[in-house]
């Protein structure tokens, strides 16, 4: 993949920047300029809150070329709360928590390495958000 | 030219500055002392801590740093484009050349219109960075600087340091003394040529000196560089409620703390090391982090970080009624070290990319 393409989508991969539409209000993610529901133009950007829940899921042993370094992970189809599917890699969780429906939010996190000299690529995961302990003064 | 003398006097810019936000990160993994010593040393050799932070696979010093300063700014509740410096010190910069602080400050939105660099000190790179960011918001240039110390410290196999070299760190986003959590009422650095630690160019792991980095390293600077500074502020251990030494051990910071005058309960707060290690250039900077999610308004902190090479810097900070609305705004440190999964040797060493593949 070019260093080009990597620079173009540094918005959507590190901050989940996609488009709403003018006319109806439907968010896009990624964007792509035409509202999927009205065919209005939607060019007003917009940044997701990067939490949604997981719609579905698998867990890839055999991975594509240039994705071998994290094998075996699962990757998911997430349900945005703005109501967008999006595909991506899980992380911080182990595959027997995994569950449809269980709630996400998105980090950054090193997608892939482009060989020992190329650029590293950094974009959306999503996981479980950390528990949150009981206060205590020491 | 002989050293200089500390009557040369105390840091602190003509405005009042400080801590408006503030966000740790610790990884999810953790490797046991008694792993490595069953490795190496046949189960017999002890260990300086319980454990360790491993980062996961997808993770380096740009990913946590990122989610680290989300956690500041989730705190702080400010438009990120009055960010005008983004600063990452680090001894694991993921690239030699091309700045991890560009990556982070594109993720948080304060891009273009900002400075941004990565710094580098050994173990001292996040604090380095924040006593910048100090000069930067004080002097009137910028409104917010944001200063991250975050390591994924290199520790070669059956070296003493491999018990210790841990993953994480914390981000300050430092502002203006009337919006911060905890105002900064001075500062002092003290840095000498020491050859304690040291990693060369394209070297994978560290060198250092054994016992070389405690007495003319670690504690000849930590001390000196907080006798400085709270003999500048007019301050004795008794007047801080909390303390927080660089932590590359339990040892070195709890006897740091007993030289000066500090009690064990004004330092337990913020010791973090049994439990996630030597975090490097992290290291002082998540104890202060931790130490945030607990004081008190009018509290004062005692912050002192070591870095190799050498130098210490500390800052003196007394909380404001700012820190009760703003630390549940983000995870805490304790959540993330909570957040804890066990492996073994086998599974860190490849998570920390040890495993010769070809």
């Amino acid at each position: 993949m070019q260093v080009s393409r990597h620079w173009r989508l540094k918005s959507e991969r590190y901050k989940l920047v996609g488009e709403t539409c003018d006319s109806c209000g439907v968010k896009l993610f990624p964007p792509r300029d035409v509202c999927l529901a009205c065919e209005a133009p939607a060019k007003e950007l917009y940044t997701f809150t990067g939490f949604g829940e997981i719609y579905s899921y698998t867990t890839i042993y055999d991975p594509p070329a240039g994705f071998e370094h994290n094998a075996p992970y699962t990757v998911a189809l997430i349900k945005l709360e703005e109501g967008p599917l999006v595909t991506a890699q899980l992380t911080d969780m182990d595959d027997e928590e995994v569950r449809i429906g269980m709630p996400v939010e998105m980090v950054t996190r090193k997608l892939r390495s482009e060989g020992e000299e190329g650029m590293i690529v950094y974009g959306y995961k999503f996981r479980p958000a950390v528990p949150v302990q009981e206060l205590s003064a020491a | 030219m002989t050293e200089n003398q500390k009557s040369e006097g105390l840091m602190r810019p003509h405005h009042e500055v400080g801590i408006v936000g503030y966000g740790a990160y610790v990884p999810r993994f953790r490797l046991p002392a008694t792993e490595i010593d069953r490795m190496w040393k046949g189960g017999k050799g002890g260990a300086p801590i319980k454990e360790k932070s491993v980062p996961g696979l997808d993770e380096d010093v740009v990913t946590m740093s990122i989610e680290a300063a989300r956690n500041a700014m989730a705190r702080a509740q400010i438009d990120p484009r009055e960010i005008r410096a983004v600063w990452v010190g680090s001894e694991s910069h993921p690239y030699a050349v091309k700045p991890t602080s560009t990556v982070v400050a594109e993720a948080i939105g304060a891009v273009p219109h900002t400075q941004a660099a990565d710094w580098e000190f050994a173990c001292k790179a996040g604090t380095e960075a924040m006593q910048a960011a100090i000069g930067f918001v004080g002097s009137g240039m910028a409104r917010y600087a944001l200063s991250i110390g975050m390591d994924t410290a290199q520790g070669r196999p059956g070296d003493a340091l491999e018990y210790t070299a841990a993953a994480g760190g914390a981000a300050l986003l430092i502002g203006r003394g009337e919006e911060a959590l905890a105002v900064i009422e001075g500062s002092y650095s003290f840095v000498t040529d020491t050859p304690d630690f040291w990693r060369r160019a394209h070297a994978e792991y560290p060198s250092h000196g054994d016992r070389f980095t405690g007495e003319p390293a670690y504690f000849k600077h930590v001390i000196s560089a907080s006798e400085a500074l709270m003999g500048g502020v007019g301050r004795t251990a008794a007047d801080y409620q909390w303390a927080v030494f660089h932590q590359p051990n339990v040892k070195f910071p709890s006897r740091a703390a007993k030289m000066l005058g500090f009690a064990p309960e004004q330092i337990a707060p913020g010791l973090l090391s049994n439990r996630i290690g030597n975090t490097y250039a992290g290291s002082a900077v998540i104890g202060l982090t931790a130490v945030l999610d607990i004081a008190q308004p009018r509290d004062r902190i005692l912050v002192v970080s070591y870095g190799s090479g050498a130098g210490s810097d500390a800052f003196d900070l007394r909380v404001t009624d700012r820190i009760l609305e703003t630390r549940g705004l983000a995870p805490t440190t304790e959540d993330y070290i909570a957040r804890r999964k066990v492996i073994d040797y086998a599974t860190y060493t490849r998570y920390r990319d040890k495993l010769k593949m070809s």
